[in-house]
């Protein structure tokens, strides 16, 4: 068992696709840099944070983005913003099976400002225009920066989402929360809490993810198979459904995660955080 | 004027081991405390060392640690590209070392 949380992201596309399979596009040597850290004192990464090319998987063909949360926290600057633009393009003309985004983000890249923001807006349009030409965006997320901001919005415009229990997907960051709402609000230090309030099993069990998986490589591997079949059209009635699933949230007037899972049906939704992947399904909720 | 931030370090060592034609080489990630290294063929027989780092001031630090580096592997028609975010001098040696192991048939 290989941890994906702690591999980088070049070791997860390695052990994520098919075995030698992965060909990238704009590799390190390509020097693709970004134009506005070396104003800011910061040093730039060969890749800017994120590995993109062609793989197969299971013997079909895929295409791949990885992003490192260890450079910048996986921040969107405009280079990796537009390395992710040109990856799902090249999807509309090549259509290959799918498209994987293994997601490790703390969203737009401040550092970038504007730059920044237009990027990951352009993200989410290339890859509405994928899933609209018929080929599934798959995101795969537990890495330990989890997936927030801008990369958390990304994320539920995908076809279909994977995440491990260390995985955490939303929009705001805990740090955020607490800084702009107060302590009371919302504790950042509090891990359970944080963990429950954005985790992969109360986004599983609360349906904003498609596959639960542990901490495997091999786990992410398996459910990326199993979703390349999984193409989600974007239709009207789609998105109604969705906005009733939202609207139905507003009403929703407990305070906390735990009385949440046990309003979906979760019997003792107090040892939801020490159950392992195999319990949590075995629950029957989904 | 503003200082620029990064500090830009070049060296280069006549080396002895030829590396010939081999596919680059990215070890590590620009992190806190942390690198990534560029091993890639370059022609002639000297080892060359390009350092671009957010650390400024330790110039003499470097040289000591690529003159080390130099001396374990003694590779020629190499060029090293390195991006530093404040690694320490034993976590640099390890990255050069790990990047140099992969070049290894």
């Amino acid at each position: 068992m290989i941890s994906y949380a702690e591999c980088s992201a070049r070791e997860r596309l390695a052990q994520l696709v098919d075995a030698g399979s992965f060909h990238e596009w704009l590799p390190p040597a390509a020097r693709l840099t970004s134009p506005h850290l070396a104003q800011l004192g910061l040093p730039a990464a060969f890749d800017d944070g994120v590995a993109i090319g062609r793989a197969t998987l299971a013997g079909r063909a895929v295409f791949v983005a990885a992003q490192e949360g260890e450079f910048m926290g996986g921040g969107v600057g405009e280079v990796h913003g537009a390395k992710l633009v040109g990856l799902f393009k090249r999807a509309l003309r090549d259509r290959p099976d799918a498209v994987l985004l293994l997601a490790e983000s703390g969203g737009v890249r401040l550092h970038e400002a504007n730059a920044g923001l237009i990027a990951v807006s352009e993200v989410m349009r290339a890859l509405l225009d994928v899933r609209a030409a018929g080929i599934p965006v798959i995101v795969l997320i537990g890495g330990a920066n989890g997936c927030f901001g801008g990369m958390g919005i990304v994320a539920r415009c995908a076809d279909h989402v994977v995440m491990s229990d260390i995985g955490r997907l939303a929009m705001s960051g805990p740090e955020v929360i607490e800084a702009s709402h107060g302590v009371e609000e919302f504790d950042s230090r509090d891990r359970a809490l944080v963990w429950r309030t954005t985790g992969g099993k109360h986004r599983w069990l609360s349906g904003d993810c498609d596959a639960l998986v542990e901490d495997d490589v091999a786990g992410f591997r398996a459910a990326a198979i199993a979703a390349l079949d999984a193409a989600r059209p974007v239709t009207l009635a789609a998105l109604e459904d969705e906005h009733e699933l939202l609207a139905a949230r507003l009403s929703y007037d407990g305070a906390e995660a735990i009385p949440l899972w046990a309003s979906l049906g979760v019997p003792e939704p107090g040892r939801v955080p020490d159950l392992d992947v195999a319990a949590l399904r075995g629950l029957g909720v989904r | 004027m503003m200082q620029p931030g990064l500090e830009t370090l070049d060296y280069s060592f006549p080396g002895t081991r030829a590396a010939g034609a081999f596919t680059p080489v990215l070890v590590g990630v620009v992190g806190s405390g942390n690198l990534e290294v560029l091993l890639e063929p370059a022609p002639g027989a000297d080892c060359r060392i390009h350092i671009e780092t957010s650390a400024r001031g330790f110039g003499a630090i470097w040289a000591a640690v690529a003159q080390d580096f130099h001396a374990r592997h003694q590779l020629a028609g190499v060029q090293v590209s390195i991006h530093d975010m404040g690694a320490t001098p034993a976590v640099v040696s390890l990255r050069l070392d790990q990047a140099a192991q992969e070049l290894q048939p």
